[in-house]
């Protein structure tokens, strides 16, 4: 279980070094960029005509990269500008008041995470609200040894959240608010496509 | 002590905050779109079981009950659309947009937008359709294009699972901790659903991508 594995990595201090690595390369990956790829290809055409092809969408909606980040730190007064503020410019609007709740929620005494983050470099980190996907290996909110890799179904990604806002820097920090224990759905998901379980 | 200032401080939040935080995953997450279309629940990314694949999951219309769920259904007038930026710049260089129509899922990209942010034109012609898998399907309906690419859209139970009920009396007050075991707020709930599974190789990635999911209107 990744929640097991997440746990019982909470209590082992000595993984914090490994945990800083990590979250540190990834800022590192963030921060350098990447190589444009190669111009995409269309792969074929429909001779039949397309009843939506062209069609504007104009009036902006929902938008989410993580789970949980417009609830948690967003105020009420900003939530539906969070919602249109392109990711590229949520740094600049919004780092400043996430670590003003960040430590609204820890009366003030947050210091550093279990990732060894400061409250303006984890909410850094969190203001802009794109989920980070590997392409090249194992995808994972959290899973005790890749951080930001994708978000299965299965991540608990509630008691990563937790624990990385509550838990101090060991992470073992206020146990009561670092796990909701509810560490799986509620129906087993599939092991082929769609993957997601049927409806109740 | 420690724990009452947290409380106390957590408690002090919902009040600054208006009245009441909901946390979700982002379910309901904000005025304008909550009870719409539009609402977004969650993204999941995630490499598939074949690992030449990546899976795109768009969740909306959040905390359906088996009932509602009867009839729950895609609006012709929402996109759903998956943002990949490439370059680490947070601004898309790919696309994947699906618009419902006529009972029909329509995906269309990944492909290069017309344009980056708020407003979209759907790109070409769709890459693959697959008709809505209605809720009393005993399978789900999918449909793969000759490039790869598989799609479903749906309903489907919820995968996020959160005891919200418990955070909100620790948010209130009323609490000062979880409770072991906890409660699945969201057990028994379902949410429409669009899948997506793409040959990693049509997204143009050199090792990783920055992924958002946009729901937007047409009028």
């Amino acid at each position: 279980m990744v929640t097991n594995k997440t746990k019982s990595l909470i209590i082992k201090n000595k993984e914090d070094t490994i945990m800083k690595t990590k979250i540190y390369t990834i800022i590192g990956l963030c921060a350098i960029g990447f190589t444009l790829g190669a111009c995409h290809k269309d792969k074929k055409v429909n001779p039949s005509s397309d009843p939506n092809t062209g069609k504007i969408y104009s009036i902006p909606g929902d938008q989410v990269g993580r789970p949980g980040i417009a609830t948690v730190f967003v105020g009420a007064a900003d939530k539906d500008n969070f919602n249109t503020t392109i990711p590229s410019v949520m740094g600049a609007a919004y780092q400043s008041k996430f670590q003003t709740q960040l430590q609204a929620y820890n009366g003030g005494a947050y210091t550093t995470n279990l990732l060894g983050l400061s409250a303006s470099a984890f909410t850094g980190v969190l203001a802009t609200d794109v989920l980070g996907v590997s392409t090249t290996g194992v995808t994972t909110y959290y899973n005790g040894t890749q951080v930001l890799t994708g978000r299965t179904l299965s991540d608990d990604v509630i008691d990563v959240s937790l624990i990385l806002i509550f838990g101090g820097p060991t992470g073992g920090s206020n146990p009561q608010l670092t796990s909701d224990h509810v560490d799986h759905n509620d129906k087993p998901f599939l092991a082929t496509f769609p993957y997601e379980a049927s409806p109740w | 002590m420690k724990k009452t200032k947290l409380i106390i401080a957590a408690a002090a939040t919902v009040i600054a905050l208006g009245g009441g935080i909901l946390w979700a995953s982002d379910h309901a997450d904000a005025p304008n779109v909550k009870g719409k279309s539009t609402d977004i629940t969650d993204l999941y990314v995630f490499q598939a079981p074949n690992t030449n694949n990546l899976v795109f999951v768009g969740n909306v219309q959040g905390l359906l009950t088996p009932t509602a769920t009867q009839t729950a259904a895609f609006d012709e007038n929402t996109l759903i659309e998956f943002k990949i930026d490439n370059t680490g710049d947070n601004v898309e260089d790919l696309v994947i947009q699906c618009a419902y129509k006529d009972g029909k899922m329509y995906i269309y990209g990944p492909v290069k937008p017309t344009s980056t942010g708020l407003s979209s034109t759907v790109v070409g012609t769709a890459s693959v359709v697959v008709p809505v898998t209605p809720y009393s399907a005993s399978t789900p309906i999918t449909a793969t294009s000759a490039n790869g690419i598989t799609a479903f859209a749906g309903p489907r139970d919820d995968p996020f699972f959160f005891d919200l009920d418990q955070f909100h009396k620790i948010t209130g007050g009323t609490a000062t901790g979880f409770t072991n075991p906890g409660h699945d707020t969201f057990a028994g709930t379902n949410v429409m659903s669009v899948v997506v599974e793409v040959p990693k190789s049509l997204l143009n990635s050199t090792g990783k991508l920055g992924v958002w999911l946009q729901t937007k209107q047409n009028h």
